[in-house]
């Protein structure tokens, strides 16, 4: 089976992007290299390309309680013209996927979710969507550019008359953005300030021209999902199928924050409240090698006498920090700051340490 | 893209092997390789004295995002390993044919190399593979 490609192929292939298969997607892994394209969306904008995402859109009189007896975070917590951070769960707690829920209105909820969950959370959806809406999944006609990095704010701004120094993190708005009807949302998955553009697929080239054709030399950067990958994990952002997934929870993946177990209730409310009521026995935590060898995802959280005590969820080099930084899911026991860490990397056990996440700050 | 050094031996691994007026291999990796891999932030080096086979595994290349074995042109033993690399890995990238060689060995064979790939094959075979 060919790998799909975005509407955006052309552009990045112009641009100089290394391919790589991704799921069932053709994506550019880098451009210029991880390191530079990190460091310019650290200090300067980047733009990727990520119209892999799937976009799911629920209406009806009662969209938003249906979307919501799906989902852990509570859409009655925000108001229109505001997004919400959220996990989408089983029975059981474990995740279905990791979404960002778009509240338009009551009756109109719109909702991006990763790409290689789109058919699952699709058919998830239509399965437990209750009565009084109906769920469309739009992922085919919607492309995604994300702007990312401290100078994005500006340069999307000299395509758009919506003044964005009013849109808040976690607001969005519809507008025109280089005469292109966009989706502005002020969300991203780099611990930078920036965007969300979702366009159609038939304005995307055009949108991607436009933003490097407004940007001064040196300002803008194509980013490929080597560096969205260093990006996201210095500010522990979880990684759906790497760090979280249908066997663990959101309470153990330190995600707690969006589960609202008061009030309404949701797919698996009861299995995460039992959890948080017996305490957790894992979790997710932050972890930094003592020395030199990164640890990778797969690898091996063990005990001074080589048991295998847990697992490494992400791993990498940190290009901001020069040092190797990871997750993994450990025993409460050994989940606390300072907390001495064996990682089992190839014959040997390398020494880490719990450390105080975000990795870095802004 | 540029061509490989006709001076230097290939491997389809992506090393390349230099005869040394010593007779003794120095071995890296080749442009292609350290392009493919990205930024390097560490290489583990095999101990001095170890005895390696050839396409045996002696040491591993780490970039930001990925990890790659490396294996011997030939049978031999390491004699000399390249220390600086442990404080700037990133020779391997900035260069890979000189100061960012990885391992000298001693080999078996005084004809341990000669059936590896010339320049010309080795970007031949790069070629075929971007394709």
């Amino acid at each position: 089976m060919s790998l799909l490609r975005t509407p955006l192929y052309e552009n990045i292939k112009a641009a100089g992007a290394r391919f790589v298969p991704f799921g069932e997607w053709e994506m550019p892994v880098q451009f210029a290299g991880i390191q530079a394209e990190h460091e310019a969306v650290r200090t300067r904008a980047g733009l990727f390309d990520v119209s892999h995402m799937g976009e799911v859109e629920v209406r009806g009189p009662d969209a938003l309680g249906a979307v919501n007896r799906l989902i852990t975070n509570d859409l009655e917590g925000i108001v229109d013209g505001q997004a919400l951070y959220t996990c989408m769960c089983l029975p059981s707690g474990g995740i279905v996927d990791d979404l960002v829920v778009y509240r338009f209105s009551r009756e109109h909820i719109f909702i991006c979710c990763n790409a290689s969950n789109v058919d699952k959370d699709f058919a998830h959806i239509v399965e437990h969507l209750g009565p009084g809406a109906e769920a469309r999944n739009l992922s085919e006609r919607y492309a995604q550019l994300a702007v990312q990095g401290p100078l994005a704010p500006a340069l999307v701004q000299r395509l758009t008359s919506v003044d964005l120094s009013t849109l808040k993190r976690y607001f969005f708005t519809l507008g025109q953005v280089a005469g292109c009807e966009t989706l502005i949302s002020r969300t991203g998955y780099t611990g930078e300030d920036g965007f969300e553009l979702y366009v159609s697929n038939d304005d995307a080239p055009k949108l991607w021209d436009a933003l490097f054709a407004a940007a001064a030399p040196g300002e803008l950067m194509p980013i490929g999902l080597g560096a969205r990958d260093t990006l996201r994990l210095e500010y522990k952002m979880a990684l759906y199928g790497n760090d979280i997934d249908a066997t663990t929870t959101p309470l153990e993946a330190g995600l707690g924050w969006v589960v609202k177990l008061d009030g309404r209730d949701f797919i698996g409310k009861d299995a995460l409240k039992d959890q948080k009521e017996a305490g957790l026995s894992r979790r997710l935590i932050g972890f930094k090698m003592d020395g030199r060898v990164p640890a990778r995802h797969g690898y091996e959280v063990v005990d001074a006498d080589g048991a295998v005590t847990g697992v490494v969820t992400s791993g990498s080099h940190s290009p901001s920090l020069k040092e190797n930084i990871g997750m993994a899911y450990v025993p409460t026991t050994s989940s606390a700051i300072g907390s001495p860490l064996l990682i089992r990397i190839r014959d040997r056990a390398e020494p880490a340490t719990v450390v105080k996440t975000p990795f870095v700050s802004r | 893209m540029a061509s490989s050094p006709i001076d230097l031996r290939y491997t389809e691994d992506h090393e390349w092997a230099r005869e040394e007026p010593d007779g003794t291999i120095t071995v890296g990796v080749t442009h292609h390789a350290q392009d493919a891999l990205g930024d390097v932030v560490y290489v583990e080096l095999p101990a001095v004295g170890r005895v390696l086979g050839e396409k045996g595994t002696f040491g591993v290349v780490e970039s930001v995002k990925t990890v790659s074995d490396l294996y011997s042109p030939c049978a031999g033993t390491v004699v000399a390993v390249n220390d600086a690399l442990g404080g700037a890995p990133d020779l391997v990238n900035r260069a890979c044919y000189g100061e960012g060689w990885i391992v000298r060995i001693r080999p078996t064979s005084e004809t341990a190399i000669a059936h590896l790939k010339s320049a010309e094959d080795y970007d031949a075979y790069c070629a075929a593979l971007s394709h």
